[in-house]
């Protein structure tokens, strides 16, 4: 079996348990990301435990490649120190305001730029409640096929992968390729975490930050500039409900919610059977 | 308004009509795709254009006239055995084909593990925008398509465009729209040429193993009892599931239980969670944060029960009961029951 190169597109971001943090400046409409904690995204740590268990197996090299802004190298630090051979950051204010399609521009070019590879991996989302769509672009702007959502995959031959594609309710096997781009969900893994001697060793590899310039990316092609989509404003959720207290003791909040709830014809026809749960 | 733009607007202008992915597993269109199909009917008598349906399987033939029925002109359909499953790379490739022979102004999927495959790859090989999860859609004074769409958790919604490039693109998710009543209509039923060339594929899917939703989706409950963090333990759930059975009703929530093992994933309610749009939403120790919140904007009458009377839930739910829910769910199922 032949040794594999692996790329995994990492992202880093806003810690989750800190989301309510982020902000929009009103201005620029972009996110306001100083002073809120970064992680490296949940699901990008599964990615590139599946490339450091292949490499275990085959042998081969795990590089990294990102984009972002200079408050994530810690992050990649870390992917370093987790068991990556290398990082090439891609930081660049010209990359400011990218949607997902600028976006993927910008990976595709960094996959190219670190050489010959055999598999892309990302996490399917960046983080909770984001869209998942920059993965299927970076491997259709890289020209190779992908399979999302996986939660499994072995190889079944020394260039086949047989994968678990994961749906709402149920999963499909699908076999791909090499060169393929896979992304992966929590499941397929338990990432693992940082040693000591990982830290140790994470000082004497490369992390390589370079601009849109150095990957021949032309400034139209990224960042807001390079975006099909525009932002043109953002507003409050409108909140059509009264947020009536029904007050009093307990027993008569519940008469009076029943009461209310019968008159404006919310309630259910009672039954001695659920929807089930 | 410079030059660029302005000659872009005018190839903008060389694309009409509104197209729907309608997705099907096993040979059954999803609820989703007659949802959008009910809203692209709207955009596109407000537009003046056609709505087309794209329907790609194996024995499908059937499913189209259900689409004209809920509101499409003409439905593309492609039926090959190979396209019984979804597949990343020959679905693409046929959208792809589709959309630049007949230039739709507007391509909307449902936001589905499917469609979240399909509509990315699709936009990025046509080199166009995509706007995700998007929850309301409008018209510009250009006839352009404004796209509304939940971020930051939800705490904002924004107004996206895609100014220049064609077809814009969305996704949407499921029980955000309400699907059509089924009308007689006439409709034009277009046979995709597949020729081998296109359904070659460099992904092979060796099967799909559907499993079925233990309980019905939440989305279409008519009624849904929810609980947060406040709930807590065992006990705790075995009132809310009390409660739901009395009622009927289906049960969802937080993260916070999900992640205690108490919820599945396609139970909880919320920005990265499932739209529900009952005619009764009961939410008991919600505290009500904006990530879930945006999760039931459709639902009919909210009512949330909190012990802390300063929690947001109250002030985005009509009724309120500040109180234990321990004591106020068995006093509920009194009520309930002795009224009945």
């Amino acid at each position: 079996m032949r040794p594999l190169d692996i790329v995994v597109c990492l992202k880093s971001v806003p810690d989750p348990r800190a989301v309510g943090a982020v902000t929009l400046d009103p201005r620029t409409l972009m996110v306001k990301k100083e002073g809120v904690p970064r992680v490296i995204s949940p699901l990008d740590k599964n990615a590139l435990e599946t490339a450091l268990q292949i490499r275990e197996k085959r042998g081969g090299s795990v590089r990294v490649v990102s984009m972002g802004s200079a408050g994530a190298a810690e992050n990649l630090r870390e992917a370093l120190a987790i068991g990556a051979d290398e990082v090439l950051f891609l930081s660049d204010p010209l990359c400011a305001g990218a949607d997902t399609l600028a976006t993927a521009r910008a990976l595709a070019a960094g996959v190219r730029y670190l050489g010959r590879f055999d598999l892309v991996l990302c996490g399917a989302r960046s983080f909770y409640g984001s869209s998942g769509q920059v993965g299927p672009q970076v491997a259709e702007l890289l020209g190779i096929p992908h399979v999302t959502q996986a939660n499994g995959l072995e190889f079944i031959a020394e260039e086949t992968l047989s994968i678990s594609s994961g749906l709402e309710v149920g999963y499909a096997i699908v076999e791909g390729h090499l060169p393929l781009l896979v992304s992966v969900v929590k499941e397929i893994n338990v990432p693992r975490g940082i040693s000591l001697l990982g830290i140790v060793a994470a000082r004497s590899k490369p992390l390589r930050v370079v601009t849109c310039a150095d990957l021949g990316l032309s400034p139209d092609k990224v960042g807001l500039a390079g975006s099909a989509t525009r932002m043109i404003g953002v507003f409050a959720p409108p909140n059509k409900r009264q947020g009536r207290i029904l007050g009093g003791p307990a027993q008569e909040a519940v008469r009076t919610l029943v009461a209310e709830l019968r008159s404006a014809g919310a309630l259910p026809m009672l039954s001695a059977h659920g929807e089930g749960g | 308004m410079n030059t660029a733009e302005a000659m872009s607007s005018r190839y903008a202008n060389d694309y009409r009509g509104v197209w729907v992915f309608a997705e099907q597993r096993g040979g059954r269109l999803l609820e989703v795709g007659l949802e959008i199909l009910s809203e692209a009917r709207k955009l596109a008598d407000r537009l003046q254009t056609e709505v087309s349906a794209l329907l790609l399987g194996e024995d499908v033939s059937t499913q189209a006239g259900e689409l004209i029925a809920h509101g499409a002109d003409r439905v593309f359909l492609a039926d090959h055995p190979s396209l019984k499953h979804f597949n990343p790379d020959s679905y693409s490739t046929i959208v792809v084909d589709l959309v630049n022979e007949y230039r739709p102004a507007i391509l909307l999927l449902g936001a589905t593990s499917v469609g979240r495959d399909l509509a990315p790859t699709v936009a990025a090989r046509l080199d166009t925008g995509l706007c995700a999860d998007c929850i309301a859609f409008d018209l510009d004074e250009q006839n352009r398509l404004l796209q509304i769409a939940p971020v930051f958790g939800g705490k904002e919604l924004a107004h996206m465009l895609c100014p220049v490039r064609r077809p814009q693109m969305a996704t949407v998710r499921p029980s955000v729209f309400v699907k059509r009543e089924k009308e007689v209509r006439q409709g034009e039923v277009v046979l995709v040429d597949l020729s081998e060339g296109l359904v070659q594929s460099r992904i092979i899917v060796r099967g799909v193993f559907l499993e079925e939703p233990p309980d019905r989706p939440l989305g279409q409950c008519e009624t849904v009892v929810g609980g947060g963090a406040g709930i807590g333990n065992e006990e705790g759930w075995r009132l809310i599931r009390e409660l739901a059975k009395v009622l009927g009703a289906g049960i969802g929530g937080t993260r916070p239980p999900m992640d205690e093992g108490y919820l599945r994933e396609d139970q909880m309610i919320g920005q990265s969670g499932v739209t529900i749009r009952p005619r009764l939403y009961l939410c008991v120790g919600i505290s009500g944060d904006i990530q879930h919140t945006v999760g039931f904007e459709h639902a009919g009458t909210v009512v949330a029960i909190n012990r802390d009377p300063k929690a947001p839930i109250f002030k985005v739910a009509d009724y309120g009961i500040v109180g234990d829910y321990r004591e106020v769910i068995p006093l509920l199922l009194d009520e309930l029951q002795s009224a009945r």
